[in-house]
């Protein structure tokens, strides 16, 4: 009897550690592929990160041919994608932010009722549509209708769009965690209603309505396919919403066609890759410095 | 027990119905009075209706579009389903079960959100001594003078209620409305409150729903006794709990049931 028992307890124990074993091994697998990703983007594009990298317009074939068979960097850099991607960023934050928080904000308030509940299905399915079909229909919208030709404004539709749903869930979930008797504390002082969204809900749910956004975001800083049936792409620095403008994930699709540019992909993806990362780390930021729930 | 010359009902409850659900009633036909300056305690046990009766003194059931209300309140004579929700709220205040100091906001913004989200604008000076007159009130002022500029969530929940009551009579209510203010404290910081009641009553006429019949005893001049969402009896504290005329409120306060 006592030594079945001390037995049973042995066997639990060996089967504790080595499923202990095998969860770490789970987690350290998952892990290296960012490693080495990071270290590979690292290693193959740091050469070309210089002050030219971030001011001059992408380099045309002739010049970079010259370049890579003198075993010289590549002259040029990203310019004309990060003012294209900064300013249909912009633009899109522009569009969605306040339509995504209005939006959450309706659907946390009204959460029972069948209209708000049509509109969060509505949300979840948008979130699932590949951003290739939103390309199309941006496409359809304003370069066919609006612009007459590709655009900034078509890209920025098109990730506005993307923007949406993230930021909707995002805004309706911090609102859900915020204890009912903020609420009804403000309303107990005769608060009018839009007093207390703006001046005690939206406040108090800064940290988690910003890390939404920032996530959002960079979400869509990398996001190439609607791009390319949008933006386009433009060899020269543009900031006219009408015409056609490059993005740095349209740059790296461009690099990577051409053969004499290929140094050139890894630092612009090296680029986008820790900007994105740098991104998501300030978000943590925001989210531990405001965080009042 | 109370020498303030005035006792006229300074709220006065007629006929009051209040149902969650068509039909069933959480409040059934009440009909008291409040009088002016004194604390009446509202007891009962756990889902008699006593907070129900007491939020809809504020009308802060009109939040939930479910809830229906039949029946009239008056204030000082006149109906608060006739006057603007708002001018009512400020009128009435209220103090909740769990210290909710806005947690975006600073002690000194806490104590007059009740201006700053109504939109009421005040001179510095003013709002200073608003500040400085509630805290003192609330005897908080020592506590928090230095740190006025603080969130008033870093405050115990003992100050942080003391917080909320400061917030709730900056505005100068006619009546404070209190919903077990000191159930989720500790027994210090509970007989801080109570002192608190005991020196606020002088100005504001207090309602406090209460699960505890010592506290009740304790601090209140008037009680009601609820059971299923009926006003059982309501009288002077001491004669209800020496004398009950009624045999539930025997029981409850002999503990029986409750």
């Amino acid at each position: 009897m006592h030594t079945e028992l001390t037995d049973n307890i042995k066997r639990r124990t060996r089967t504790n550690g080595r499923f202990r074993y095998l969860v770490i091994a789970g987690s350290v697998i998952t892990v290296i592929p960012i490693f080495l990703i990071v270290g590979n983007l690292a290693v193959k594009g740091y050469r070309q990160i210089n002050l030219a990298f971030f001011t001059q317009p992408a380099p045309d074939t002739f010049q970079a041919m010259m370049a890579a068979s003198a075993g010289e960097i590549i002259p040029g850099g990203i310019a004309n994608g990060l003012t294209g991607s900064l300013l249909m960023v912009l633009l899109a934050s522009l569009f969605a932010i306040p339509l995504g928080l209005m939006t959450g904000i309706y659907i946390y308030e009204n959460s029972t009722k069948k209209y708000a509940q049509f509109i969060r299905s509505l949300t979840e399915i948008l979130q699932g549509v590949p951003s290739i079909i939103l390309g199309i229909i941006a496409y359809l919208w304003i370069v066919k209708n609006i612009t007459r030709g590709y655009s900034a404004l078509a890209g920025s539709v098109s990730l506005t769009i993307m923007m949406l749903p993230l930021i909707i869930r995002s805004t309706e979930e911090t609102m859900r965690m915020i204890p009912i008797s903020i609420r009804e504390a403000a309303f107990a002082l005769g608060t009018p209603y839009y007093k207390m969204i703006y001046k005690i809900l939206i406040p108090v749910s800064f940290s988690g309505l910003a890390t939404g956004v920032l996530l959002a975001l960079s979400r869509i800083l990398g996001e190439t396919a609607p791009l390319m049936l949008t933006a386009l792409g433009s060899p020269a620095i543009s900031f006219d919403v009408t015409r056609p403008v490059s993005a740095v994930p349209l740059l790296i699709w461009d690099f990577y066609n051409d053969p004499n540019m290929v140094s050139l992909v890894w630092s612009a993806s090296l680029f986008l890759m820790v900007f994105v990362l740098s991104m998501n780390l300030m978000a943590r930021s925001v989210a531990s410095k405001h965080k009042y729930i | 027990m109370n020498n303030t010359p005035q006792s006229d009902p300074v709220l006065d409850i007629r006929n009051l119905f209040i149902a969650y659900e068509p039909e069933r009633y959480a409040v059934k036909d009440v009909s008291a009075s409040v009088k002016r300056n004194r604390i009446t305690a509202i007891m009962g046990p756990s889902g008699c209706g006593k907070s129900t009766l007491l939020r809809a003194m504020n009308r802060l059931h009109e939040l939930y579009p479910n809830i229906q209300t039949k029946g009239d309140i008056l204030l000082e004579g006149q109906s608060i389903f006739s006057m603007s929700v708002i001018e009512l709220r400020r009128r009435v205040g209220m103090v909740f079960q769990r210290p909710n100091p806005f947690p975006n906001m600073t002690i000194y913004e806490n104590v007059v959100a009740g201006f700053s989200l109504n939109d009421i604008r005040l001179k510095k000076n003013q709002r200073d001594e608003i500040v400085e007159n509630a805290l003192r009130n609330v005897a908080l002022w020592d506590e928090v003078k230095e740190s006025l500029f603080r969130k008033g969530t870093f405050l115990s929940g003992g100050q942080q209620q003391r917080l909320c009551v400061a917030r709730a009579i900056a505005f100068n209510p006619d009546v404070l409305l209190l919903d077990e203010p000191t159930s989720a404290l500790d027994p210090v910081a509970t007989s801080k409150i109570e002192d608190l009641l005991g020196e606020l009553k002088k100005k504001y006429t207090l309602v406090l729903v209460t699960h505890n019949m010592s506290q009740a005893a304790r601090i209140s001049d008037e009680s009601m006794f609820m059971y299923l969402g009926e006003l059982v009896e309501s009288g002077p504290t001491g004669t209800l709990f020496t004398t009950p005329k009624d045999p539930r409120t025997e029981a409850y306060l002999t503990g029986k049931f409750g």
